[in-house]
């Protein structure tokens, strides 16, 4: 019975000594310590945002990155692509050139040669020519140079033309 | 730091070389009196010794016992219809010398008690003083502060320093529990409005947990099993909750949701749980940690039972395990008597629609 | 070796029963909740202090009628 019997001196101390515990720990302790706590809390939280948001541009920043590279090398294969078209095309051009440089090269040394040959053959008929007459001038001379070699040619002559 | 235990150093040092003074004054006293010796063969009450441990006295007992013992003698303060009587207990002389004062008292069983000039007790006028003393209860009560302030204080100031760094030191003991009292007890049971009452429930936390882990102490006193202090503790509780009990709660209370033909029922049956509520949290404190002291303390006993060392080592064993066990009980009783005190003041200030409860009903039931 | 002791003792051995038993199902049925649901430990722990100490508040008044009783 005694045991569950309350003091009055010690509910008074008590409440006296709570009273005082509260008002001081809540005005010179609770009020710091927890407004620390929530400061810190409150600074980790926007480390922790800022450090998302850092990850994210850096994400952004990456895939930009791939994104250029990817550009780049499109922008190259097609580069190589043109130039290759390019080298064809101009092999290309200067190959065709080039045969019909050479046809007509060998079309005008053919023309050549056929005038060559043409003049060559017009220059040996002359001398041909010249050869002859000068030979038939030599001929005449010496069968013509005794006067029984021209009776006798005249005759042969008479001879030949028949009298028809 | 170190500034800090310098300051300190010369009070500790005063506080204990009055100790010793005291105790060696006393020392003296008992060698010089007159008293017989008290018979060793007298037949050992483990009652008397286990009430007498868990009882508040009006002098800090440490060893020895009757005329041989060494305590520490604290203020007698009696309010009576002729005014205030301090002095200190050791005017008794462990009980065996009256003391004349406004009235003539006595110490009876660590009770003061009026008494007439042949030395009888005068129940009539014993019933007319409040006793006021700083007994050894309201003593460890005055060192639990201290601890406590001292703690608390200087972990605000390393704040203060420190900003918001990582806490270190006594900084990194201390909010971890203060965090605890935070975000496990305050937030899920109260809601948006917890960091309003958060200082007074942990107010509450730390004066109980530090007065539970005090009482611990061999020498220390009894104080968070005792029922005056539980009760004052349950009646701040009370007082908080009621006084910030919304519209909704006191609906709840004077209008339950109940066919009205129930209130006649159902309305005493709230008004009760308004007070048993409370009740219970002085009933739980007080009988556990009471419990706690007198299994500790019985087991010692044991050895005095059996006058046998044998027992010895079972028995300090056995009080080792409790002991342990006691710390575990010491938070765990801390811990439930803010938590509840946190859910009482939840359900005051929540603004809750009938409906809404017997959803939650039903969602338990599903689970 | 006799005996001794009061009826009081014999009603707070009772109160002791009941409230053994209570917290018992208590514990052992949070035990079950939290090898079903091993993530929602910490809720279910809070929930089982907050029931065990609710039975407990019964048994301890059963205590303090044993007290009072033994004066």
């Amino acid at each position: 019975m005694e045991l569950v019997t309350p003091g009055i001196g010690l509910v008074f101390w008590t409440s006296i000594v709570f009273a005082i515990l509260f008002v001081l720990l809540a005005k010179f302790a609770w009020k710091p310590i927890l407004g620390a706590i929530k400061e810190r809390e409150q600074s980790i939280e926007d480390a922790l945002a800022s450090a998302e948001k850092a990850k994210e541009e850096m994400k952004t920043l990456l895939s930009n990155n791939e994104r250029i590279l990817t550009e780049a090398r499109a922008e190259r294969d097609e580069l190589l692509k043109d130039a290759r078209d390019i080298r064809e095309k101009m092999i290309a051009e200067a190959k065709g050139l080039a045969t019909k440089e050479s046809e007509r090269l060998l079309q005008a040394a053919r023309e050549n040669i056929q005038n060559e040959k043409m003049a060559a053959i017009t220059e040996l008929k002359n001398q041909v020519a010249v050869l002859s007459i000068e030979i038939a001038e030599k001929i005449l001379k010496s069968e013509l140079s005794s006067d029984e070699k021209q009776k006798s040619l005249v005759n042969n002559l008479l001879q030949d033309v028949n009298l028809n | 730091m170190s500034n800090k235990i310098k300051t300190f150093r010369p009070i500790l040092t005063c506080i204990f070389a009055l100790l010793l003074c005291l105790n060696s004054s006393f020392a003296n006293d008992n060698n010089d009196g007159a008293v017989a010796e008290p018979t060793h063969e007298e037949k050992f009450k483990p009652t008397e010794v286990i009430f007498e441990h868990i009882s508040d006295s009006h002098d800090w007992h440490f060893w020895g016992e009757h005329e041989h013992a060494v305590s520490l003698p604290l203020p007698v303060i009696i309010y009576s219809d002729k005014g205030f009587d301090i002095f200190l207990s050791s005017a008794f002389h462990h009980g065996t010398h009256p003391y004349h004062g406004k009235y003539t008292y006595i110490l009876k069983n660590d009770h003061i008690k009026v008494v007439d000039e042949t030395e009888v007790v005068d129940d009539a006028a014993t019933s007319k003083i409040i006793d006021f003393s700083i007994t050894k209860n309201v003593a460890s009560m005055f060192i639990s502060v201290a601890i406590i302030l001292s703690l608390f204080l200087s972990m605000a100031g390393a704040y203060k320093k420190n900003g918001i760094a990582a806490p270190k030191g006594k900084q990194s003991f201390l909010e971890p529990l203060v965090m605890f009292v935070r975000d496990e007890i305050a937030r899920p049971n109260i809601g948006a409005k917890a960091d309003k009452f958060l200082p007074f429930l942990l107010t509450i936390f730390f004066f109980i947990w530090i007065n539970n882990l005090l009482g611990l102490l061999p020498i220390g006193a009894n104080l968070t099993g005792n029922i005056a202090v539980t009760l004052t503790l349950a009646l701040i509780t009370f007082i908080v909750v009621n006084v910030n009990g919304n519209a909704s709660y006191w609906k709840h209370i004077l209008m339950p949701p109940v066919p009205w033909w129930l209130y006649p029922i159902m309305i005493p049956v709230e008004l009760i749980g308004i007070f048993s509520k409370p009740f219970a949290l002085m009933v739980r404190l007080f009988a556990n940690i009471t419990a706690g002291h007198i299994v500790v303390i019985s087991l010692v006993s044991l050895i005095f039972i059996f006058k046998s060392m044998a027992i010895a080592p079972v028995s300090v064993a056995f009080a080792l395990f409790i002991d342990v066990l006691e710390l575990l009980v010491a938070f765990l009783q801390a811990f439930i008597f803010t938590m509840l005190t946190a859910l009482f003041i939840g359900s005051a200030i929540e603004e809750h629609h009938h409906d809404d409860a017997h959803a939650e009903g039903a969602h338990a039931k599903h689970h | 070796m006799t005996v001794t002791g009061s009826i009081a003792a014999i009603g707070a051995g009772l109160a002791v029963i009941g409230a053994g038993l209570g917290i018992g199902k208590i514990g052992g049925s949070a035990m079950e909740a939290i090898a079903r649901q091993p993530e929602a430990a910490a809720k279910i722990q809070t929930a089982m202090i907050i029931a065990a100490a609710l039975v407990e508040g019964v048994a301890l008044f059963g205590v303090v009628v044993a007290l009072l009783g033994n004066g």
